[in-house]
């Protein structure tokens, strides 16, 4: 096991604010995409615009 | 060859991506969740960054995905247009959001590891500046292809640009060898054997698995709309909508 406690995990070694940076544009990134996509099918299913 | 031509009909790949997609979902969750927990919890602290390499596990494969996604799209494309063949069209342009999404990830993840591991969140070394070029040009595809109304021919006009893109996939992929770069060379290759300790390996391979599990589900959720888009008129559409629910 890497980490004693929550809050050395979230620090990272003290670089917790590049890590946890990365991984959050990761997820927002690739969430918002899954979601535009999901959308797009559901109109695309709709009544004629 | 009966059978790749069933395929490629739109409204056999409707049904066929459909009844993938929850597996692929599951496979990109299950993925996702063994591979962060190997990378965080069991893979040691480098000796030599500390844990901020941690990123690798997303910017590596993320900067795979970005250029296999672009060869994948140039290359329906190209199907596209030499057969005519509207399924692979759709395809190619089904990828290039994807793709593009893939590249911000992957410049992203590594401008906030270079700051700390080079004191600096942008340099126009080959590799980077090469990945930025992708970028630009799956904007330029997206740009052309949705200023074209007629659709086959947005196609056409989006695989010219694809095929002559794709001279920049080999550039970006051999820029650390070609070039001086202040990008570090290749850690994994095919040709010799991984410079990793075997966790930090399994994690990486692990969430490149997940990308592409979740790749392949978010480009078939947006090729299926597109498919409803282009073939309104078809009576297999007008059943699903009449329904008002789609399997």
């Amino acid at each position: 096991m890497n980490w004693h406690s929550a809050r050395e995990f979230l620090a990272m070694g003290g670089q917790g604010v590049y890590v946890w940076g990365a991984y959050a544009a990761t997820a927002a990134l690739l969430g918002i995409e899954a979601w535009l996509a999901w959308r797009r099918r559901r109109r695309a299913l709709g009544p004629r615009p | 060859m009966t059978t790749l031509f069933t395929f490629a009909a739109p409204s056999r790949f409707y049904r066929l991506s459909g009844a993938l997609l929850p597996w692929l979902w599951i496979a990109a969750a299950v993925l996702t969740y063994a591979g962060l927990y190997i990378g965080f919890f069991v893979a040691p602290t480098d000796a030599q960054q500390g844990e901020v390499y941690r990123i690798i596990f997303i910017h590596v494969p993320a900067a795979w995905m970005s250029m296999v996604i672009y060869l994948a799209m140039a290359g329906w494309a190209a199907l596209g247009w030499v057969l005519n063949a509207r399924m692979a069209s759709m395809l190619a342009r089904a990828l290039a959001p994807s793709g593009l999404v893939f590249t911000l990830i992957a410049l992203w993840t590594g401008a906030a590891w270079g700051k700390p591991a080079w004191g600096t969140w942008w340099v126009w070394d080959a590799r980077l500046t090469s990945e930025l070029i992708l970028l630009f040009l799956y904007l330029g595809y997206l740009a052309l292809t949705e200023a074209i109304d007629d659709p086959r021919r947005a196609d056409r006009a989006g695989a010219l640009v694809a095929i002559v893109g794709a001279i920049n996939v080999p550039v970006i992929y051999f820029s650390v060898r070609w070039w001086n770069t202040l990008h570090q060379g290749a850690s994994v290759s095919l040709t010799a054997a991984p410079t990793m300790a075997s966790a930090m390996l399994l994690a990486m391979l692990l969430m490149t698995f997940a990308f592409w599990a979740y790749a392949f589900a978010v480009v078939f959720m947006r090729a299926r709309a597109i498919v409803l888009e282009r073939e309104r008129d078809a009576a297999w559409v007008q059943g699903l909508t009449t329904m008002g629910h789609a399997a």
